[in-house]
């Protein structure tokens, strides 16, 4: 399998379009035939990473990187950078208005969720600049 | 259990995805706080909800929700059935609270999920 690649751009509180370019992905996943518990943890975190990008970032991205061995997800953003990590990191915590928790999200749940999904995860983010995610799960034999 | 015996069950009404009544669900989840449906659904399962945005559907195609009960006669915007549509997926709905169809199904057998 060679290393494919798909960028999807991710617009500031677009509710509309929002989980499309996870279901995108989802999508591309299944043609590979790879299978459903990796799809399923791939397109959990994506989608996460997605509606994290709408609901809080001035508008950001998401890539997807597939090889041989594992699936890679980035989640950037232009902004506006989380002030304390560890805290936005832990279960339950979250500054979602009342809005997005009507729409059943903000509970706090995305980014350990995001954690929890991946075999790897790293995040790393700078005030007025940008949050910075990568995940990656790594194929197994059957996968 | 069926989808069909689960409609029987809660005199659910079937809005979309009547070919796919045969399907079996393994568990339901009932919530209406999708950030959890996504930790913790696990796949196989029947989604209760009484929440009817399109998020809804997409936090389901991520999480192999195999069909979406929308509780307290709740029932969905076109926009949102059209989605479900495009992802072979099976939405009914009832006028039971969520508390009363969980209880009627948890009593015909339909389990929760189990956690880890």
């Amino acid at each position: 399998m060679d290393n494919i690649r798909y960028d999807f751009e991710i617009e500031k509180d677009d509710f509309e379009r929002a989980g499309e370019a996870s279901s995108s992905i989802k999508k591309i996943l299944r043609q590979l035939g790879l299978n459903s518990g990796i799809i399923r943890r791939v397109a959990i975190a994506a989608y996460e990473a997605e509606m994290n990008l709408v609901i809080h970032s001035n508008g950001g991205s998401i890539v997807i990187e597939i090889d041989p061995r594992k699936v890679t997800i980035f989640a950037n953003d232009k902004g506006p950078g989380i002030k304390d990590v560890k805290l936005a990191m832990k279960e339950g915590y979250s500054t979602a208005s009342d809005r997005i928790r009507e729409m059943g999200f903000g509970a706090g749940m995305g980014l350990p969720n995001m954690k929890k999904c991946s075999d790897d995860f790293s995040i790393k983010s700078i005030l007025k600049e940008g949050t910075f995610i990568v995940m990656k799960m790594f194929l197994k034999d059957g996968d | 259990m069926k989808l069909i015996d689960i409609m029987e069950k809660v005199k659910a009404e079937v809005l979309c995805g009547s070919e796919f009544l045969n399907t079996e669900v393994q568990y339901a989840f009932g919530s209406d706080l999708m950030s959890d449906v996504l930790a913790y659904v696990k796949g196989n399962t029947l989604l209760l909800t009484g929440l009817t945005n399109p998020q809804v559907i997409r936090t389901a195609e991520m999480a192999d929700v195999v069909a979406i009960l929308f509780v307290r006669g709740k029932i969905p915007g076109k926009d949102v059935i059209d989605l479900a549509m495009e992802n072979s997926m099976a939405v009914l709905t009832t006028k039971y609270t969520l508390y009363t169809t969980s209880g009627i199904l948890y009593s015909e057998g339909l389990r929760g999920i189990e956690q880890d």
